[in-house]
């Protein structure tokens, strides 16, 4: 199978954006990714995409945090080494609470995080496509991925009709990636001339 | 369907709320004459019934001005297209004030001191403890900081209502009279703020609540009593806004707006447990008699079924049921949730009170109910008058669009 490829597309305005997201998904491009400097109100529901299962993972960290916590002092402190501590009893619940949810906020954080990271493919030196430098920056950044039906050049020109300056082909980042950014060479583009 | 723009009270809201508070007026004829008549210890149960009600209505409607105030001085905007409900409710603030005033002048120089121990000056002479708390809690000081209280939430309240519709007939098309205007507004919210912390956050909860039982304190108290009325304060706008949604009204207001409505709901149930928590930890931690004996009847006595069941509405519930997104835009969860709390937070001002006054037997509840609806009868007659006062959206204000375009 060939490398995979996108058709970039940059954009100057927010509404131009929305408009030409629209347009996209109704002409039946398959949407890669949409890369803005800021978030963007209502451009996730414009995009179609679904709500993450993110703040569902969260809450069953949060409640292995919390099970973990009363679990293993409930063993400590109730059958393996009882303590009396001031007369209280044993099982001395009030005294866990804190605890409890200090563990329940670490699992749900750590957990969430690491999911996220998951999610993104994100880690330490994974190699991450990197369509134009300036989506950091300046501009907004459409991504279409190409599949077997696309045809680039009438992509490329779709993209131009709705709005969209500096259209170009890209191919996937592949593999692992060692090296610092500013010393690394652009980006793999076939700028067009059209 | 034509546009909303003024309320106009139903026939059936009329009859509803003049049901709600016949019933509450036959119930209280009845505690009168079954306990409040008789005096002493069962005249106590009467008043302690009306001090309840009528302390907790009134800081749960004062808290709709306290919501105006802070998101003013927040400079925030997506409460506008539906402010004119929480202005509307805290117009009963002045109505359920004075009542609350003379149900408690009445308790202070009634001559019974079965509710406020500290009324009794030959009592206090004797006692070492109310002695020393003699210059706060003496008659004369309680009566001018209720009346000053209640006049100062009347009198602001009165005055971020007429900012608000002063706009209505006269709008401010220049940008400095905006800026002008929004600055305004802060400096008399900020003034109620201030108010309202000297008040509701510190003083006032003491003395109508807390020095029931006079020889106990708790400096957590206030904040705990403000979380409560805070959060049943927004679940009441939440059902106000969710019923004129329902009636066609408020056509800007949609489920973002609703959303942070139960945003606040959820982290303010969550907000008000942390600091009831943090209130029974230190004291059962420290295990000092003269501060356990607050939370010995309550916690393992004979109101530990109403202590522990306030704990899992007001903290369990909201938390597990609010937690989804899905559930704070959703109108039929967050009326239910919104209903469940604010009775869930009336339980707790009624173990707030009723466990020092009838420390013997805990009273039957029926009653407290019924005077609870004379006050929900008043609070939805008051607040359905004054929504018919002003247009339901404050159109003029400048930070208007931002609601009318609000995302979460």
């Amino acid at each position: 199978m060939s490398v995979q490829k996108f058709v970039v597309g940059n954009f100057y305005d927010e509404p131009v954006l929305f408009t030409a997201v629209k347009k996209v998904r109704r002409a039946g491009y398959k949407l890669h990714d949409v890369f803005t400097p800021f978030p963007i109100h209502g451009l996730d529901q414009a995009m179609g995409l679904r709500d993450t299962s993110l703040h569902t993972a969260g809450f069953i960290y949060g409640i292995t945090g919390t099970s973990t916590a009363v679990g293993f002092i409930t063993w400590a402190l109730t059958l393996d080494w009882p303590i009396n501590f001031g007369g209280k009893p044993f099982f001395a619940l009030p005294a866990w609470i804190p605890v409890t949810f200090e563990l329940t906020v670490l699992f749900a954080a750590v957990g969430m995080v690491l999911t996220f990271c998951y999610l993104c493919q994100l880690a330490p030196f994974v190699k991450k496509d990197h369509f134009n430098p300036r989506s950091t920056d300046d501009t907004f950044v459409m991504v279409i991925e190409c599949t077997e039906e696309t045809n680039e050049a009438e992509a490329k020109k779709f993209l131009e009709s709705v709005g969209a300056t500096e259209v170009t082909v890209m191919e996937k980042e592949t593999g692992w990636w060692l090296g610092r950014y500013d010393r690394d060479t652009e980006p793999t583009a076939q700028t067009t001339n059209a | 369907m034509s546009i909303r723009d003024q309320f106009i009270i139903p026939k059936r809201y009329n009859t509803v709320s003049l049901l709600l508070m016949a019933i509450g007026l036959l119930s209280i004829g009845a505690l009168w004459f079954t306990h409040g008549a008789k005096g002493g210890h069962e005249g106590a149960r009467f008043w302690a019934s009306l001090l309840q009600n009528s302390v907790f209505f009134l800081l749960v409607v004062n808290a709709s001005m306290f919501f105006i105030c802070a998101t003013t001085l927040a400079w925030g905007g997506w409460q506008m297209a539906f402010r004119r409900v929480p202005e509307a409710i805290s117009t009963v603030v002045p109505v359920i004030g004075v009542i609350c005033l003379g149900i408690l002048l009445a308790i202070v120089f009634g001559g019974d001191h079965s509710i406020y121990h500290w009324t009794d000056t030959h009592h206090v002479a004797g006692d070492p403890v109310l002695n020393h708390k003699k210059g706060f809690l003496n008659k004369n000081f309680f009566t001018a900081a209720t009346i000053l209280t209640i006049g100062l939430w009347s009198l602001l309240g009165w005055k971020m209502r007429q900012l608000s519709r002063s706009l209505d007939e006269h709008p401010i098309s220049d940008l400095e009279g905006r800026k002008k205007y929004i600055w305004n507004n802060t400096v008399w919210a900020a003034l109620f703020i201030v108010v309202f912390a000297l008040t509701v956050l510190s003083s006032t909860p003491w003395l109508w609540l807390m020095s029931i039982d006079a020889h106990w304190y708790s400096t957590m108290y206030s904040w705990y009593t403000f979380a409560s009325t805070f959060v049943s304060g927004v679940a009441l706008i939440a059902l106000f806004v969710i019923y004129l949604k329902n009636n066609n009204y408020l056509e800007y207001v949609n489920n973002e707006h609703l959303h942070d409505l139960g945003k606040f709901t959820f982290a303010f149930s969550v907000f008000w447990t942390y600091l009831w928590f943090s209130q029974f930890m230190l004291i059962w931690y420290a295990n000092i008699p003269e501060e356990t004996v607050y939370f010995k009847p309550r916690a393992q006595g004979i109101y530990s079924g109403i202590f522990w069941l306030m704990l899992i509405i007001n903290f369990i519930a909201p938390l597990l049921i609010l937690m989804t997104r899905g559930a704070k835009r959703n109108y039929g969860t967050v009326a239910f949730m919104a209903v469940l709390i604010i009775f869930g937070h009336w339980l707790d001002f009624y173990q707030m009170v009723f466990p020092a006054v009838s420390p013997d037997h805990v009273p039957m509840i029926l009653y407290d109910f019924g005077v609870a609806l004379f006050f929900v009868g008043l609070i939805l007659f008051v607040v359905g008058r004054a929504l018919t006062q002003a247009p339901l959206l404050a159109k003029n204000h400048p930070f208007v669009k931002e609601s009318l375009i609000h995302h979460t």
